[in-house]
C-alpha cells in the first residue's frame, strides 16, 4: 500500500476539474497508454491570457490522478506566463508530497501543462525524432533527462527512475543514464575563489541552511573572518551560552560548509 | 480502513488462518515448547508431533514416503532449496529450462544463476496463458540439468499440464531432473506426485489456511540435493535449524482440512468466481478475460479492463472494502506490467488495467453479489476520466453496445 498523503486521497477519490472542454484554447498531452499513464489537459484562455477553465483527462494510478487533479486547480485564475512557471515540484507540494516512486506523476502534470501553454503560443514542440532517445521503453530523450535530472537535483539512477521512468522497465538504458548523470553532477574544476567571492558564498550558505536551523533554538551564528579553509565564527544569542554548541559548530555548522563548499573547512569559533 | 465490511478476494496473495489451525498450533507455543531434538520425553513428544505432521505431508503430496517431505520456511525457500540442491550436486550440466510466467522466486533465480554461468531457456505462453510445450520439449538436450514448471500460475490460476511434462522431458533426457512450484495449486486441486516423473515440488502454507513462515518441499527419494543451510540433523540433514513446531502442525492442519475441501472448492469455490466473472465481463463492456477459461485453479479470475489503470481501480475498491490485486505497474512500483500478462500478449490497452480476483473457501456468496454490483459503477467512474474517450466509443460500438 502506498503512504499517499490526505491530499492525494481527497483528490484521486473526487477528482476536480475533470473531463475535456469542447472549444478549448489550448489542450496539452503528456505520456500514453503504453507507458502507463497519460494526461490530457484542456484550457479555456481569456482575451488578458488568464486561464478561465481548465480540464484534465488522466489514464493513470492514484497520485497520477492527484496530480492532474490539484494541478488544474493551481493555474485556473492565473495568467497563463504564470501558470508556465509552476514546477513538478510545486505540484508535489501542494499534495503534501508524492511517495519517491511517484514523483514522475507530478512530472507528467508538469509536461502536459507546458505542451499545453506551448499549443496556446503555437510553439513547435520539439520533435522526438530530432533528440536522441535514450529510454525506448518510455520514450525518453536525453534532453528530457538533463532538464529533469537539472530541475529536481537528481543524483542517482533510482532518483531518475522515480521521476521520469527512464530505465525504470528493461532496464537496458541505465548505463546511459548513469553517464548523463555523472556529466551532469561531475563538479568543475572551480576556480579558486577571491576572499570577497568567498564570504559572500559562505555567507549565502549560512542564511540559506545553517541560520534557520538555529534561529528555532533562539540563536544565529555569524561569520568574522575567512583564511583560505579557516572560517571564524562566532555564535550569538542563546547558542552563545549553549553547553552544546561545540557539537553544534562540528556536527552541524562544519558539516553543512564542507558539503557545500569542500572538504577541508575548519569551523574556529572566537 | 475499518474491518467493518471487509471482502477479501486477493487469497492467492494469502489467505486468513483457518481458526482450526490456530487452535492447532496454540498448544505448541507455551505449553508443548521443548526442542524435538531434546533426548528427555517433553522436547521428544515433539518430534513425534513432526513425524505425524510430515505423514499428513506425505498424503498431501501424494508421495509414496514421509521421508520424501522437508519443512521449510516459505514457497520462495523449497524452490531455492530444490533447485539450487539439485545444481549443487550435479556440475556436469550447464543448461536450465524454466517458463516466462514463473512467480519471482524461481525466475529470479534463474536470472541469477545465468549470472553464475548457466544457460537458461525461458519458455512462453500463448494468449490463453497456455504454455508452448513442444518449444519447451525442444529445448531438452544432454546439457538440460533441471526443467521447472509451475503447476498452476499466481496471476492468471492457468494450470500447466506438468505432470505431462515431466514424463516427455525425461523421454528426451532421464538425467534432467523436474521441479514444480505448486504454490497457487495446492489446496485448489489435488497433488499426487507418486505416480509422476515430478523430482520436486514446493508449497507455501499461508496460501492454504495455514500461518505464514512455512512451507513445504517434497524431493523424491530416488533424487539426491544438497542443502542450502548447513548445521544440524533437522530434516534429515537438508536443512539445519530448529524445527518450527507450531508452524508445522499448523500447516499438516491446514493441508488435511484443504485435502477434504478440495471437492467444495471444485464446486462451490468455482461457481462463485465464475458467477464474478460473468458477472463482472457481461455489465462491463470495456472488461476482457485475461485467464483462460478452461485449465484453470478453480478460485482465480484476472480480468483487464481496458483504457483505465489498475492501481486506481484497486484503490476505489479499496475505500469499498474490497480488496484485489493487479498486474499493473504503478501498484509494485517497479514501472513494468505483470511479466505473466506481458507474455501472453495481453494487449497494452488492457494491461495497466488488469485485476486479478482470487477467492478461498471462506468468500461468500454475498461478497461475490456485492462486488458484482460494485465493479460497474468504479468502472464506469474511472472510464469517464479517461483519455481515450473516442476508443473506448469505438470499443463499445464494435461490441454492439449504443
Amino acid at each position: 500500500m502506498w503512504n499517499y498523503s490526505e491530499t492525494v486521497m481527497e483528490h484521486y477519490r473526487n477528482p476536480r476539474n475533470a473531463g475535456s472542454i469542447e472549444d478549448a484554447d489550448a489542450i496539452g498531452e503528456a505520456g500514453s497508454l503504453s507507458c502507463g499513464d497519460m494526461l490530457k489537459l484542456y484550457l479555456k484562455v481569456d482575451d488578458n491570457g488568464i486561464i478561465t477553465d481548465a480540464k484534465f483527462q488522466t489514464f493513470g494510478c492514484g497520485s497520477a490522478v492527484a496530480s492532474s487533479s490539484i494541478m488544474t486547480e493551481m493555474i485556473i485564475g492565473k495568467h497563463i506566463d504564470e501558470a508556465r512557471k509552476i514546477t513538478n515540484k510545486q505540484i508535489a507540494e501542494a499534495l503534501g508530497g508524492l511517495p519517491p516512486e511517484k514523483m514522475h506523476c507530478s512530472v507528467m502534470g508538469h509536461e502536459a501543462l507546458e505542451a499545453a501553454i506551448a499549443n496556446y503560443y503555437h510553439e513547435d514542440i520539439k520533435p522526438h525524432t530530432d533528440e536522441e532517445l535514450v529510454c525506448t521503453c518510455f520514450d525518453i530523450t536525453k534532453s528530457f533527462l538533463i532538464e529533469e535530472i537539472k530541475n529536481n537535483n537528481l543524483k542517482t539512477l533510482e532518483d531518475v527512475i522515480n521521476y521520469t521512468k527512464a530505465g525504470g522497465a528493461c532496464g537496458k538504458c541505465q548505463g546511459k543514464i548513469k553517464e548523463i548523470l555523472a556529466e551532469i553532477n561531475s563538479v568543475p574544476k572551480e576556480e579558486k575563489l577571491t576572499k570577497t567571492q568567498m564570504i559572500i558564498k559562505i555567507n549565502n550558505i549560512i542564511e540559506k541552511y545553517i541560520s534557520p536551523e538555529l534561529r528555532k533554538d533562539g540563536g544565529d551564528i555569524e561569520l568574522i573572518d575567512v583564511d583560505e579553509n579557516q572560517i571564524k565564527v562566532k555564535l550569538t544569542g542563546r547558542c552563545q551560552a549553549c553547553n552544546r554548541s561545540k557539537i553544534t559548530l562540528t556536527h552541524f555548522v562544519e558539516a553543512t560548509l564542507k558539503q557545500h563548499i569542500n572538504e577541508n573547512i575548519e569551523i574556529i569559533q572566537v | 480502513m475499518s474491518n467493518s465490511k471487509l471482502i477479501y478476494l486477493d487469497n492467492n496473495a494469502t489467505t486468513k488462518v483457518d481458526e482450526q489451525v490456530l487452535e492447532a498450533m496454540m498448544p505448541y507455543f507455551c505449553q508443548y515448547y521443548g526442542n524435538p531434538s531434546s533426548i528427555y520425553e517433553f522436547g521428544g513428544l515433539n518430534s513425534r508431533v513432526i513425524k505425524e505432521a510430515r505423514e499428513t505431508l506425505r498424503e498431501f503430496f501424494g508421495a509414496r514416503s514421509s521421508k520424501e517431505i522437508f519443512f521449510t520456511a516459505s514457497g520462495s525457500e523449497s524452490a531455492n532449496m530444490a533447485i539450487r540442491g539439485i545444481l549443487a550436486g550435479d556440475k556436469s550440466k550447464n543448461h536450465l529450462i524454466t517458463t516466462k510466467v514463473e512467480h519471482p522466486c524461481v525466475l529470479n533465480l534463474h536470472k541469477q544463476l545465468e549470472k553464475e554461468g548457466y544457460n537458461v531457456t525461458y519458455i512462453g505462453v500463448n494468449s490463453a496463458g497456455e504454455l508452448n510445450t513442444d518449444e519447451l520439449y525442444d529445448a531438452v538436450n544432454e546439457k538440460t540439468a533441471l526443467v521447472s514448471v509451475m503447476y498452476a500460475n499466481n496471476e492468471t490460476g492457468a494450470i500447466f499440464p506438468v505432470e505431462e511434462i515431466a514424463q516427455k522431458v525425461k523421454s528426451k533426457n532421464k538425467d534432467t531432473k523436474i521441479y514444480v512450484d505448486a504454490v497457487q495449486a495446492a489446496g485448489k486441486i489435488n497433488l499426487d506426485v507418486e505416480n509422476t516423473e515430478i523430482d520436486m515440488m514446493g508449497i507455501s502454507g499461508h496460501k492454504f489456511h495455514a500461518p505464514k513462515g512455512i512451507g513445504a518441499l517434497y524431493v523424491k527419494s530416488s533424487v539426491l540435493i544438497s542443502p542450502l543451510i548447513i548445521g544440524g540433523h533437522q530434516e534429515n540433514g537438508k536443512r539445519a535449524g530448529t524445527e518450527n513446531v507450531p508452524s508445522i502442525v499448523g500447516l499438516a492442519k491446514a493441508a488435511s482440512l484443504a485435502q477434504d475441501a478440495l471437492p467444495y472448492e471444485a464446486t462451490k469455490v468455482k461457481e462463485l468466481r465464475d458467477k464474478l466473472e460473468t458477472g463482472i465481463l457481461s455489465k462491463i463492456y470495456n472488461a476482457r478475460l485475461n485467464s483462460p477459461s478452461n485449465n484453470r485453479v478453480p478460485n482465480t479470475t484476472n480480468i483487464g479492463f481496458e483504457y483505465i489503470e489498475g492501481e486506481l481501480i484497486l484503490l476505489n475498491l479499496n475505500d469499498l472494502g474490497i480488496c484485489a490485486s493487479s498486474g499493473s505497474a504503478c501498484t509494485s512500483g517497479s514501472l513494468d506490467p505483470s511479466h505473466v500478462l506481458k507474455a501472453m500478449g495481453v494487449p497494452f490497452t488492457a494491461l495497466h488495467g488488469s485485476i486479478r480476483f482470487s477467492l478461498s473457501r471462506f468468500t461468500t456468496e454475498e461478497e461475490i453479489d456485492y462486488t458484482i454490483a460494485k465493479m460497474p459503477e468504479v468502472v464506469n467512474k474511472l472510464t469517464a476520466l479517461s483519455p481515450f474517450q473516442k476508443e473506448l466509443a469505438e470499443l463499445k460500438r464494435r461490441k454492439g453496445i449504443i
